[in-house]
């Protein structure tokens, strides 16, 4: 038992949405908390009692008003076990994981699976594996990383998946080192007879001067239920240069829960996709703290949902230092009845004078019924500064949709030409090829279905 | 050949199109002018199916088939071609991309082998050059920051490269200055056979000195109020429209 956990404000009813989640976080403790270093004990039990006393998110929490997770919270979720044994190397090449590159960490059920990991020698000055490992093997190294940069405070989600940390997966790249090949991290989800749930994890350390391209994919079966709660955390060191791909393809009655959180030092580039495809109710949040001088960060995103599904995109800016820029566009397409989010927060911290921030948010609506909520936050606390923002919402141009069929070009492939031109420029910004052309593929094929 | 027979057409529950009578035989090129808000731009944006016109009444039939039977790209396969009084800004589309997809569509629906890239660049080069067109413009995104007179070139190019039988210009010449509209004129000239019919809507006679029609009518109100040779057409820049007008209501 978890002493003073107490069930607070939620009350009984809650509690019993959040007990699966609370028992597998002490049967963790039974199993292996003796063998783990204390750090990772107190890391487990702070942040379980902060998801027991936050609770899932409301309907009245300003975070969460337009993502309704009550389903989430309804569901009885059983811990997905070792789902390895039952997964086969046809089911998951069946998703095209290897057109990637040939590094590559699979994490099923948010452990780490060797026996799925191509043991392709990894380039030079690069260190993967299982984070369990990395725990085992140097516990101060990663216990000075490891939920320093996704802060559990605020954030029912973090703080289930901090509360359950054990395994995942564990990039380290020396200083001075060029990766030329991208290094994926595939996050499998399996389900069993009841609705599974588990808690990803990965941390990703980018040395001084070194240069990378990180795509993580998260996947799992399309028609079933189960609800992936991840958390990736990058660190990259002064003057790194990052290339970073997340591909959200969730089945599509998934429940995904993401969070991306970066911590950029003097001088970086980084650049990241956040591709959104699957699943029923998904949200990615994305934070990243420009934490010193002149860094640069990108963010590029694209989502895409039909039917009755919500997916929702959170970006948190945090401009802590001066002369940093960012630079944001995400673009967005629902049919059907989906419902999308965009929530742009950008924070610019009284220090961060000279800080350039520009944020777009562009969306297309193929039906009547689809909606999206575009929020822009910023809170700007230096003067000297230059931020702005914008977002659009519109269907088809439907002057540009005749104009395309008057020249003899069917009405689906005009159709389909306007709206590959709309996320045309968030699509090309993918310098790695192997990722922009498995993104086109997937939105192609997507987009058939949303139809 | 091009025969329209009691065509009335609207948008939103209002007549535009009023009866409209027109036969125009191949190979022949024909001017429809009019005032402002006549209905010569309606006449076109039917002829070639924008699907906001509704057409209650009437037929169109080219080389035998109705092309109020056909969606607009059955139609453009069939060989119409509209060049658009405001021709559509499509960021995101290769203008190069575009007209190959284009041309592709309607030479399968000819039964003809699609072009390769190296034939299609070798076509688009020459017609470029006839319209004295930037072949830069080419691989920019659809009329998307040309000028004003470079997007009306790039809808003749594109009926140049299109070679469809039936061309509906739609005041192609407004908006262009002397040399733009002799370029554009040389266009349509060089594209002028025995097997093309090409409808020319202007409101002006000043394009008309460079091609030369063998049939002006004269649009008002929704119909063909007056029908001539190309002097009609002298006449009316003399006089001005008032002139048939008044003609009509006496």
């Amino acid at each position: 038992m978890i002493g003073g956990l107490g069930l607070g404000a939620g009350g009984l009813e809650l509690s019993t949405h959040l007990d699966p989640y609370i028992s597998a976080c002490e049967r963790l403790e039974r199993e292996r908390g003796a063998a783990d270093p204390g750090w990772l004990r107190t890391l487990r039990r702070t942040a379980i009692e902060t998801f027991s006393s936050l609770g899932f998110p409301g309907p009245r929490d300003e975070e969460w008003r337009f993502t309704n997770v009550g389903p989430i919270a309804e569901t009885r979720f059983v811990a997905a076990n070792d789902g390895v044994s039952r997964l086969t190397p046809q089911w998951l090449g069946a998703f095209g994981v290897g057109d990637i590159g040939p590094v590559q960490l699979v994490v099923v059920n948010g452990r780490y699976a060797r026996e799925l990991s191509p043991a392709a020698a990894l380039p030079t000055g690069v260190r993967a594996g299982g984070l369990g490992d990395a725990i085992t093997a140097e516990p101060e190294r990663i216990g000075s990383h490891l939920a320093r940069y996704a802060t559990v405070e605020q954030h029912a989600f973090r703080a289930l998946n901090t509360s359950l940390v054990a395994d995942g997966a564990f990039v380290e790249i020396r200083p001075n080192t060029v990766v030329e090949e991208p290094i994926h991290l595939v996050f499998v989800s399996t389900t069993e007879a009841a609705p599974t749930f588990s808690h990803p994890r990965a941390l990703v350390l980018i040395g001084e001067n070194s240069q990378a391209r990180i795509v993580e994919t998260f996947l799992g079966p399309d028609d079933e239920r189960y609800f992936t709660n991840a958390v990736s955390e990058i660190v990259a060191g002064p003057g790194a240069v990052v290339d970073h791909y997340r591909l959200q393809r969730e089945g599509r009655r998934a429940f995904h829960m993401g969070s991306t959180c970066l911590n950029l030092g003097r001088s970086t580039s980084f650049t990241s996709h956040a591709v959104a495809l699957g699943g029923e109710i998904a949200r990615h949040d994305v934070v990243a703290t420009l934490a010193a001088e002149g860094s640069e960060c990108v963010l590029n995103g694209v989502y895409l949902a039909g039917g009755r599904s919500l997916v929702a995109s959170h970006t948190e800016i945090d401009h802590a230092a001066p002369h940093c820029s960012s630079r944001e566009v995400y673009k967005g397409i629902l049919a059907g009845q989906a419902r999308g989010v965009f929530n742009g927060k950008i924070r610019v911290r009284p220090d961060a004078q000279k800080t350039d921030a520009k944020q777009t948010n562009k969306t297309l609506l193929l039906s009547d019924e689809a909606q999206i909520n575009t929020k822009p936050q910023l809170e700007i606390l230096a003067n000297d500064v230059k931020c702005t923002h914008g977002a659009t919402v519109g269907q088809l141009n439907e002057e540009a949709l005749f104009y395309l069929r008057a020249r003899g070009i069917g009405l689906e492939e005009a159709r389909s030409l306007l709206i590959r031109a709309f996320i045309g420029e968030v699509i090309e910004r993918m310098a790695l090829g192997s990722a922009r052309e498995q993104v086109e593929r997937l939105i192609a094929t997507r987009l058939a279905e949303l139809r | 050949m091009l025969r329209i027979e009691k065509l009335h057409a609207g948008v939103k529950g209002i007549e535009i199109l009023k009866g409209i009578d027109l036969a125009v035989p191949t190979g022949e090129v024909h001017a429809i002018m009019g005032p402002n808000g006549s209905g010569k731009s309606t006449l076109a944006g039917v002829l070639a199916g924008r699907p906001e016109y509704e057409v209650t009444e009437g037929t169109i039939l080219f080389d035998g088939r109705n092309l109020l039977e056909l969606a607009p790209e059955e139609r453009a396969r069939e060989g119409v071609f509209l060049a658009f009084q405001y021709p559509v800004e499509i960021s995101g589309v290769n203008n190069s991309y575009f007209l190959k997809a284009a041309l592709n569509a309607i030479r399968t629906h000819r039964g003809l082998d699609e072009l390769d890239a190296i034939e299609f660049m070798g076509l688009v080069r020459e017609r470029a050059k006839l319209l004295e067109l930037d072949p830069a413009l080419l691989s920019r995104p659809v009329n998307e920051g040309f000028s004003g007179g470079e997007k009306k070139r790039n809808e003749i190019f594109q009926m140049a490269v299109l070679e469809p039988k039936l061309a509906i210009l739609d005041e192609t010449d407004s908006g262009l200055d002397i040399d733009a509209l002799k370029t554009v004129a040389h266009g349509v000239n060089a594209f002028r056979s025995a097997e093309r019919t090409i409808i020319v809507v202007t409101h002006y006679q000043r394009l008309l000195n460079h091609i030369v029609p063998d049939r002006v009518h004269v649009l008002s109100d929704g119909r063909i109020v007056k029908s001539g040779g190309k002097e009609l057409a002298l006449e009316l820049e003399e006089k001005g429209y008032g002139w048939i007008e008044e003609g009509v209501t006496a």
